[in-house]
């Protein structure tokens, strides 16, 4: 008896919250997925089941193919390389040294900037001639480029910046995980006559694996949620040399009005999300289990 | 310390402040040319006058005002809504065995990795037949159940001792007056944790509002600088920085004077 | 019993007066209108301006103008609210995007609208070449309101530097290419022309494939990119910047052209003459304003928005629209606006007007963009205009940076734009 009412009294309690989750996250991919395998509405053409054919129009198209591969140039351009900083930024203000509030602070601060805002800011720098980088390069005789405007250069300007903005965010984490290592093993490397390096790579970086892990997951996830720069940027040029999967989803849905491609491609976004969090389940289920 | 070790000690602390420098250089720039007329700017006089200019063009060409206030609204419906309903599901699943609880679980996670953005084109939908269309709430609503948050208050929740509860029971509370008593006021810690994470991300967030928001009413303040910079209209450095600096102004002086809580919000937040 | 009687009717009467009063008053037509803006200048303050005007005028009618980014974004925002509760009854929206409208039932002809010989005779006031990219099907959907051609805009003060005559810019291709030699500056510091090839890249294309006697359009089912003219205009634009090196190689920048221009990089430059105002305000040097030069014979494509009525309003709204939109385009009021931007004066009467006759006299450069319709073609504008378009903005850039040879690049557009376009025959 007292079961029954705690169950229902569970679920109640649960259910605002499923609610809304359904309506917004499991509903929608559902519908999503209908929305794929029918044509657009139009009065001049009517709708009809499409079924596979936005998804073969998907993998027969060029652009699709493009952006595909720049989100996965982005994850690796950015990913070891803010992890790596971030390592070093959470080893600096690990210890006691003079002006660490300083640090943290310059070494965080861009985190709670906008992305938005820091494409403002980039923007300047990027501009050719006239932007900071070309001002400066000049001053020591160099060429300037056009850093946005060049296929060849415009995803690896972007890392740059996306770099600059995720650093101090997984700093943090790796501060977490730092504090949870007992300093007395750092007494003990030096009393071995051990170098720092050696304590770093031997010890510090193996126990912070699981750290690591999950930063590793959640970058890569980030990685193709965070679009906002496109718009003040490049809007994914030039020749989508800067386009990106949630980028060409936005155009396809609102701009050229094609929601079947759209969602097409959202499925295509969803599985290999989905792919990836399995992944992130089965590494990080078996370190924990280590520990 | 031997001679070498003070060497390798200073290097590394001069290397420390180069990385702060350059990553602290693009926001002091922003900053200076905000108060620097656009030629000034340019061409990098740094003597050159101070104005106040580009903040009153700025602020008169968009309304940065009506922007900030749809940004607080939007965050101080969200945030309140992702505590109530995350409190309550989270109490669900750590006191109650209700039938289907993993399942549910399961679910519930699922929104960690598929955010609302991703399904933008449904969500938008669904919101236009609820006609929350150019709606704060409307903004707002996909984001208020919140997986992370419940994820985060069932570890707290967790780790409090059953005794305390039984402790409540035996004085005679009620279900939820042992939520309200017992349970929220020791999980205070991730409730401020998860606040501060939940505001920074909010208040900078875009491709959602940017979607929903049509007027300026309901328009926040990443939206209106994404607007106001349209690569187009070749808005000047100087006023675009001034705009810039306006938007960011709020979260980021609130982070400059709490910065420890800040750092220590995201800590805790990683630690989960 | 008298008494009561008259106290009664007086009663009535008063009640009566204050249901119509407050009925009269809550009868003001609300109108929700968005509308983009592509140049520089405080424009959002022009509009409410003339907004403002109009309210004075019309007590009884509401209008509420939102400014909602550039035309892209302003397309995507009509559209998103006529789906949601909230619709707009009219909109300032791109002039090419009548076909993409067309075909999702948004909006009506104002062929449906007008109903007085005037108001018919109102609709045949403005430029044809103006009412081009609004007419499809027989009617006209579309009513300049914001328009453009290309111009060139040129630094005199470099060209008397460079021992050129400011007075005669260049009018052919040839001229041009050699007058850009002469201005660009060895050590980089000065470009002799850049043309922008981000934002609107397909616009500048359109201008340089009818000064090659081609459209790139021939209608709004099918496109004309793999033609060898055409091809040839893409050919000699990358020349530009490959082999005369007169602008910058790789893609130029639609925003910060004008800056560049205004800084002194480049002497010359290509851009809307809806940016006139904010050039003339800013700059520091004598500067002109010339026709686009011809390569077989001078072109350019119009440009800019037009004002629409959507489908889903009342009668009062259209009227109220109409009203609003005749106010907006009136002679006097199209004068101002096109002082205010640099945008043109959307009729013949607009220009005979004291403002801006008066304005012409004394600025030339303001007459420019009205003089080259002669030379004018419709902008680029077919069914699924932003799909088929962002292929050939694609091929544009492809081709300026090199990554393609224009014939491949317009080939393959032109091959993806036959798909998309082939079920509309």
């Amino acid at each position: 008896m007292k079961d029954n009412v705690r169950n229902i009294q569970g679920w109640l309690l649960f259910a605002p919250a499923a609610i809304l989750l359904l309506a917004f996250t499991h509903y929608p991919t559902v519908t999503t997925f209908f929305q794929s395998l029918y044509t657009n509405k139009s009065i001049i053409r009517p709708r009809r089941f499409s079924g596979i054919e936005a998804y073969e129009s998907m993998f027969s198209d060029p652009i699709f193919w493009k952006v595909f591969v720049n989100n996965m140039w982005l994850a690796l351009g950015t990913i070891p390389t803010s992890i790596g900083i971030a390592i070093i930024m959470a080893l600096i203000v690990n210890k006691a040294i003079p002006g660490r509030g300083f640090l943290r602070m310059a070494y965080f601060t861009p985190t709670m900037l906008p992305m938005i805002a820091v494409a403002n800011i980039w923007l300047f720098f990027y501009a050719p001639d006239i932007g900071l980088i070309d001002k400066v390069l000049d001053i020591f005789g160099f060429e300037g480029n056009n850093w946005l405007g060049n296929p060849s250069t415009v995803l690896p300007s972007i890392i740059v910046m996306t770099v600059w903005k995720e650093a101090g965010f997984f700093m943090v984490f790796y501060l977490a995980g730092l504090q949870t290592i007992s300093p007395e093993l750092e007494e003990a490397s030096k009393l071995e006559g051990s170098s720092r390096w050696n304590y770093f790579w031997r010890i510090q970086f193996p126990l912070l694996l699981p750290t690591t892990l999950f930063v590793l997951i959640n970058a890569f996830l980030n990685s193709f949620k965070l679009v906002d720069h496109l718009f003040v940027l490049t809007k994914g040029g030039p020749d989508n040399a800067s386009n990106l999967i949630l980028y060409y989803i936005y155009e396809t849905a609102f701009s050229f009005l094609d929601i079947s491609y759209a969602s097409a491609l959202t499925i295509f976004l969803l599985v290999l999300l989905a792919l990836t969090a399995l992944a992130q389940f089965f590494f990080l289920d078996r370190r924990t289990h280590y520990r | 310390m031997t001679y070498r070790n003070r060497i390798q000690t200073s290097v590394e602390l001069i290397g420390a402040y180069i990385l702060a420098g350059f990553w602290i250089l693009p926001l002091l720039y922003a900053f200076w040319a905000a108060f620097h007329s656009s030629s000034d700017a340019m061409h990098f006089d740094i003597f050159s006058p101070l104005t106040l200019d580009n903040f009153r063009e700025a602020w008169s060409q968009a309304p940065f005002a009506r922007f900030s206030l749809n940004t607080f609204l939007l965050v101080s419906f969200i945030l309140p809504g992702q505590l109530l309903i995350s409190t309550l599901a989270a109490y669900a699943f750590v006191r109650f065995k209700f039938t289907g609880a993993n399942v549910a679980f399961a679910l519930v996670l699922v929104q960690l990795m598929i955010t609302p953005e991703i399904l933008i084109v449904q969500n938008y939908v669904t919101l236009s037949k609820l006609s929350l269309v150019d709606t704060i709430s409307g903004m707002g609503l996909p984001y208020i159940a919140s997986a992370f948050c419940i994820f985060l208050l069932r570890q707290a929740f967790k780790s409090i001792p059953k005794e305390l509860e039984d402790a409540a029971e035996l004085e005679g509370c009620g279900t939820m007056s042992i939520l309200w008593k017992v349970y929220v006021p020791l999980a205070t810690p991730t409730y401020i944790a998860f606040s501060l994470v939940s505001v920074s991300h909010h208040w900078n967030n875009f491709l959602w509002p940017l979607i929903i928001s049509n007027s300026v009413e309901t328009r926040p303040l990443t939206v209106g600088l994404g607007i106001f910079a349209a690569p187009e209209s070749g808005v000047e450095w100087s006023i675009l920085s001034a705009a810039t600096l306006m938007s960011v102004a709020p979260l980021l002086i609130a982070f400059l004077i709490f910065q420890k809580q800040f750092v220590q919000s995201f800590m805790q937040a990683g630690i989960k | 019993m008298k008494k009561m009687f008259t106290k009664i009717s007086y009663c009535l009467t008063v009640a009566l007066g204050i249901t119509m009063f407050s009925s009269a008053a809550i009868a003001k037509t609300e109108l929700t209108m968005y509308y983009p803006i592509a140049v520089g200048g405080k424009l959002t303050q022009a509009v409410d301006s003339i907004v403002a005007d109009f309210m004075a005028e019309n007590p009884d009618i509401e209008v509420n103008a939102i400014y909602a980014g550039n035309y892209d974004d302003t397309r995507i925002k009509a559209l998103a609210a006529l789906e949601s509760g909230k619709p707009a009854q009219l909109s300032v929206m791109f002039s090419i995007d009548v076909h993409e409208l067309r075909e999702l039932d948004a909006i009506v002809p104002f062929d449906d609208v007008v109903s007085t010989a005037e108001e018919k005779a109102w609709l045949n006031s403005f430029y044809p070449s103006l009412m081009e990219n609004g007419i499809a099907a027989g009617k006209t959907w579309g009513i300049p309101f914001q328009r453009s051609t290309i111009v060139m805009y040129y630094n005199k003060d470099a060209y008397r530097e460079a021992g050129l005559d400011p007075e005669t810019p260049p009018a052919t291709w040839g001229g041009l290419i050699a007058a850009a030699k002469a201005l660009t500056k060895d050590d980089g510091s000065q470009w002799g022309l850049m043309i922008p090839s981000t934002g609107y890249p397909y616009w500048m294309f359109g201008a340089l494939a009818m000064q090659n006697g081609q459209t790139l359009m021939t209608s709004g089912d099918k496109t004309n990119f793999d033609h060898p003219d055409v091809v040839e205009a893409l050919e000699v634009w990358k020349a530009m910047g490959s082999e005369h090196k007169i602008m910058p190689e790789g893609t130029i920048e639609w925003g910060t052209l004008r800056q560049n221009f205004l800084e002194g990089k480049t002497a010359m430059m290509w851009h809307s003459t809806g940016n006139l105002t904010t050039v003339k305000k800013n700059a520091d040097f004598d500067f002109g304003v010339a026709m686009l030069p011809a390569g077989k014979r001078r072109g350019t494509p119009t440009g800019g928005g037009n004002f629409y009525i959507f489908k889903d309003t009342t009668a009062e709204e259209r009227d109220a629209s109409m009203k609003l939109i005749k106010f907006m385009t009136a002679p006097e009021n199209s004068a101002a606006w096109s002082v205010a931007t640099g945008y043109m004066g959307v009729s013949p009467d607009a220009y005979e007007t004291d403002t801006l006759s008066s304005y012409v006299a004394e600025f030339p450069p303001a007459a420019v963009a009205r003089d080259q319709l002669a030379y004018a073609t419709a902008e680029f504008s077919t069914y699924q205009t932003s799909r088929v378009k962002k292929g050939l903005n694609d091929a544009i850039q492809a081709a300026l940076v090199g990554s393609k040879t224009p014939k491949e690049a317009l080939s393959e557009a032109q091959a993806a734009a036959e798909r998309i376009l082939k079920p509309y025959r």
